[in-house]
């Protein structure tokens, strides 16, 4: 993927852009993943714990079997090798790392060469997906704002410590913000699909570090930086821009980029440095003799793999062939992400109309989850109403509204109640003609082939049939008598 | 003082009274466990602080405990296996709400809030805790004089060390202030002490006895065990502690051995290794009673065997690098933080290095740098991975030596017990002390000190029984055999 | 002494294990793990190339427990002996930056 020139990355011509992402995704299991206190989020401080979790002497490390069959989905939902593994401590002194040392995986992870893909089959490498406990949280008082430099002291809360996590991390595949961003997003679509985590950024159930470098195009890969504090998809679109145009800036100015860790202020949009590579600890890893290795055997992986649900992928791809959008479109992606595809499905089944479907379930449905109280019958009658042209879209619009709030109801009904009816053609034409008679300006604008000016023209259509002309009839007529 | 000399029971060769005994006599209402009770009191109250083999004595808990078992005889309810027996704790199994404090200053004023999983399954069957003993410094000594709180005194002659680091656990049974203990080996720190202070000592299979609650020194080396007078009470301690714990990962899914039946078979046709490339260190008297222990048992039916560990020289290196590398991470969670000590600082990293200057002592800190030295980039190749292979190595030899012996004899301590400072100047040299029995916990398996006879001024000399993994029932025979020719 | 590791190694090796040792004790320590490195050495001359390294002692696989809760300790135990508490949570000095 190095050499083309041709992406656009917004640097200046002659700059590529080289991303890696490391995600972590805490795991949707009932307790932690060495001990059996609960991994519930918000819970007033310190109430989840017990003796492995506070590290306290004698404790010993028991496998959560759960989290383990969750890291496996994830894994095979990324393509990648399940594969017998060992556990490992990382030793460094934290307060909120309670052993000081960190149980992760090192030289054998679990979930091995996988790949993610993006938009316009960009493909992105999975090198690992592993297991590894969370630490627990510290909250900074004194100083300025709660930050961490310059702080009084801090108070620990060791809810946290022992979530299970995974951390998924990509090759050096992403050469622009933009793909990023989009890994992220379908990362956390297929994290929510199988079950593996609620991946909510803003809690920091998934949270995203970024390894960036530069070079220009054709020459070796660049010193990296990691960035930290990535709190959502749109900052780590943000936090890329920022580092890559800053490493570019020393580059060009004959500078060179020092290898470090940088954290990412929202507030500000910069990055700054938190540590060097000079002053990082030396982790000491060794296999983690209270643990035994992990091999899960071919039926296991199997049992696993047969009970993945469909991805986001292959359900936006049915959602496209089903009502003939596009695949990369807002729509399929926007209805597949809310999990409202299979209820698209259901509508169409009963008779509706797919298209109409796909367009009032992506518009309408913002807050109905995956299982709209909506009965999909109902749904399916309505856009039979307007492929009949019994109803605009203007006046389903309404009825859907009342449907929704009353949780369902028989359209037809529902519709003559209010008195709409679509106009026919030729009562339409009637009104157009008049708008075209009363705007001549307008009307001037649109034939020297000003599309906009249309818009005053049907505006008066509507006005004038009190709401019962369908748009697409209007423009219809309009292009017609235009001659165009 | 109840005057319990009318009771009809088997006498140790201390004439202590013995498990076995205790438990069958308060059992059947011949005794009750709060006059055992008071009768060990009453040594305590005598010799201890002479000899201060405990951290504590649970004086109180302790006669709450006995009083419970006495109601449960009386009632006709079964009082279990170990009903009334007073038993002391090494001071680094937690027992919840009790100081729990591993001899060192780092752990002062913790209470742990729960149980280790050993401690659950003696008090289950009726045993009565009437201390927690001391030793070296989170169990990284062989005199116990490593002790933040002052070292143990062997009771068979107190200008001399009760080896360690179950020192504490040692010198009580064997001064006669509880019936049996529990201490823990990553090297030999019970089988040395057992065979110092002249009693049995046992390390178990690795994983056969759950770890749960047991304060980690080396994760892949600690195993709990017994200190008793008999062969038969270290059987029942055995079988009581031991069996599958799901709380540790490394526990044997095995349920605990039948070791008490087996006393009896004697070791007609078992096949005795002797180690004809013995490494060198052992003193002529300890050799001497080793000879002495292979001709009984050849006498009784056993068949010896020369054996070679061409390995065994190597042990001491690989297990003064991996333990003290295990150790290194498994002691940096005393950071001040949660519990223990804490030195104030004004930032988070003097605080940690206070703290952990202050709290351990000399020998803990020396262990935890040659760990963090091992484990470093740049020398763990060299040193911690290197070690892991020789470990290997060792553990190949003794396949290929039990598959023509069933049991190997060799000496528990090279020498018997020594002088108070005698070692305390030359790090290597009280590492030295451990030759015979590191090697074990190397490979996981079983092997226990039975004592047989004294050598150098009257002192006791222990003999090793060792066995392969899950190997215990043949290694008890031997024992029993040996205890009947000692 | 055979300077098979330095003052300046035991000095970054205590800093790394977060002890502070004096300069004495540095002295000390650097003579007395000098001399158990030399001894130690015996195991150089071994041929270790094909020998697999032996981690734990007896070879169990997949041992996993199921993902049910279990009582929690109570917080109040937990934090009566804790060296400095406040508000429900353990208190410490501030990091100064590492790790965040």
């Amino acid at each position: 993927m190095s050499g083309t020139g041709k992406i656009e990355n917004g640097l200046p011509d002659g700059w590529e852009l080289i991303v890696g992402l490391e995600v972590h995704v805490e795991l949707a299991t009932k307790t932690k993943l060495f001990s059996a206190s609960p991994n519930r989020f918000g819970d007033e401080p310190n109430t989840n714990i017990d003796p492995v979790t506070l590290g306290l002497p004698g404790a010993l490390p028991v496998l959560n079997e759960h989290a383990v069959e969750l890291a496996m989905r994830i894994g095979l939902a990324l393509n990648c090798s399940v594969q017998p593994c060992t556990f490992h401590r990382k030793n460094y002194f934290y307060p909120d790392l309670p052993k000081a040392y960190q149980i992760s995986q090192y030289d054998q992870p679990l979930n091995v060469d996988g790949y993610l893909m993006l938009p316009g089959n960009v493909r992105v490498e999975v090198e690992r997906a592993h297991l590894e406990e969370d630490t627990g949280k510290s909250t900074h008082f004194g100083g300025a704002g709660g930050r961490i430099h310059g702080s009084e002291y801090s108070l620990i809360d060791f809810n946290r410590a022992g979530v299970p996590l995974v951390e998924i991390v990509s090759r050096p595949d992403i050469r622009t913000a933009e793909q990023a961003k989009q890994y992220v997003s379908e990362l956390r679509s297929i994290l929510v699909a199988i079950g593996a985590s609620d991946a909510k950024m803003e809690e920091g159930s998934m949270r995203c570090d970024a390894n960036v470098s530069v070079r220009r195009f054709g020459e070796p890969l660049g010193t990296r930086c990691e960035i930290k504090n990535v709190n959502s998809v749109r900052s780590l679109g943000r936090a890329i821009e920022y580092e890559a145009r800053r490493q570019v800036d020393i580059l060009d100015t004959g500078g060179s980029i020092r290898q470090e860790t940088r954290h990412w202020d929202d507030a500000e949009g910069r990055t700054h440095t938190l540590r060097t590579k000079e002053d990082a600890d030396d982790y000491r890893y060794f296999l983690e003799p209270d643990l035994v290795p992990l091999a899960p055997d071919a039926a296991w992986v199997e049992r696993v793999r047969t009970a993945l649900p469909p991805l986001p992928a292959a359900r936006r791809a049915a959602l496209a062939s089903l009502t003939g959008a596009d695949v990369e479109g807002e729509a399929v992606s926007v209805v597949v992400e809310r999990g409202q595809d299979t209820y698209v499905k259901a509508v169409v089944d009963a008779g509706g109309d797919a298209a109409r479907a796909l367009v009032w379930v992506q518009q309408s449905f913002a807050d109905e989850g995956d299982s709209p109280r909506l009965p999909a019958s109902d749904l399916a009658a309505l856009t039979q109403m307007e492929r009949a042209n019994k109803i605009t879209a203007t006046q389903a619009k309404t009825v859907l509204g009342d449907m929704l709030a009353a949780g369902g109801g028989d359209p037809a009904r529902i519709a003559a109640s209010k008195g709409f009816e679509a106009l026919d053609t030729t009562s339409i034409a009637v009104f157009v003609d008049e708008a075209i008679a009363a705007q001549p300006d307008a009307w001037a604008k649109y034939c020297a082939g000003e599309e906009k000016a249309a818009g005053a023209l049907v505006g008066a259509v509507m006005k004038a049939s009190k709401g019962k002309a369908d748009g697409k009839v209007v423009t219809a007529l309009l292009q017609e008598r235009r001659g165009s | 003082m109840v005057d319990s000399a009318f009771l009809h029971r088997v006498v140790s060769m201390n004439d202590f009274p013995t498990v076995a005994s205790i438990a069958a006599d308060v059992a059947a209402g011949r005794v009750s466990a709060r006059a055992i009770l008071e009768e060990h009191l009453t040594r305590i109250d005598s010799r201890e602080s002479e000899v201060h083999a405990f951290n504590l004595v649970m004086r109180d808990r302790a006669l709450q405990a006995a009083n419970e078992i006495d109601d449960r005889v009386k009632r006709g309810d079964n009082p279990g296996r170990l009903a009334g027996v007073p038993i002391a704790l090494k001071d680094n199994m937690c027992t919840r709400g009790i100081d729990t404090t591993c001899s060192s200053r780092i752990l002062e004023g913790w209470k742990p809030p729960y149980d280790a999983t050993a401690v659950k399954k003696l008090a289950a069957e009726g045993a009565v805790f009437i201390g927690k003993t001391n030793l070296d410094e989170f169990a990284m000594g062989s005199s116990t004089e490593n002790s933040a709180f002052g070292p143990t005194r062997n009771p068979l002659d107190t200008s001399r060390v009760p080896g360690g680091s179950s020192g504490g656990s040692a010198a009580a049974v064997a001064a006669g202030f509880a019936a049996g203990s529990l201490g823990s080996d990553t090297g030999g720190s019970i089988r040395q002490p057992a065979a110092l202070c002249g009693l049995v000592g046992v390390k178990p299979t690795y994983g056969l006895v759950s770890r749960y609650g047991l304060v980690a020194f080396a994760s892949s080396l600690d195993q709990i065990g017994p200190f008793t007078h008999t062969v038969e009470d270290a059987a029942i301690l055995t079988e009581v502690i031991a069996g599958h714990d799901p709380m540790d990962s490394t526990s044997i899914p095995q349920p605990a051995p039948a070791l008490v039946g087996v006393l009896g078979a004697g070791v007609k046709g078992l096949r005795i290794g002797r180690v004809a490339d013995l490494p060198k260190g052992a003193d002529p008297d300890v050799l001497a009673r080793l000879d002495v222990a292979f001709d009984e048992l050849a006498k009784a039916g056993a068949t010896i065997v020369d054996v070679t560990l061409p390995s065994l020289s190597f042990a001491l290196t690989a297990y003064y690098l991996i333990a003290p590398a295990e150790a290194s991470s498994n002691l940096a969670r005393y950071d001040g933080v949660r519990y223990g000590k804490r030195v104030a600082a004004g930032d988070i990293n003097t605080m940690y290095a206070d703290t952990r200057e202050a709290g351990f002592g000399d020998e803990v800190k020396r262990r935890i740098m040659l760990g963090t030295y091992a484990l470093s980039a740049g020398y763990y190749d060299a040193y911690y991975g290197k070690a892991l292979k020789v470990r290997r190595l060792i553990a190949d030899d003794f396949a290929r030596a039990y598959a023509a012996a069933d049991v190997i004899l060799t000496p528990t301590s090279p020498s018997v017990a020594f002088r108070f400072g005698s070692k305390t100047d030359d790090p290597l040299a009280m590492y030295l002390c451990d030759i015979f029995t590191i090697p074990t916990n190397l490979a996981g398996h079983p092997a226990m000190s039975v004592p047989f006879g004294t050598g150098q001024d009257g002192m006791p000399v222990g003999v090793q029984v060792l066995a392969p993994t899950l190997g215990e029932s043949t290694m008890f025979r031997v024992a029993a055999e040996l205890e009947r020719a000692a | 002494m055979s300077q098979r590791l330095t003052a300046a190694d035991v000095a970054k090796v205590a800093r790394l294990a977060r002890l502070n040792v004096s300069p004495e004790e540095v002295e000390r320590y650097t003579r007395q793990l000098d001399g158990m490195l030399d001894h130690f050495a015996d195991i150089d001359n071994l041929d270790l190339a094909n020998v697999e390294p032996m981690t734990q002692p007896y070879p169990l696989v997949n041992v996993l427990r199921a993902d049910v809760e279990q009582p929690c300790l109570d917080r109040d135990e937990v934090l009566a002996v804790a060296p400095a508490a406040e508000d429900g949570r353990f208190r410490v000095p501030p990091s100064g930056g590492l790790h965040e």
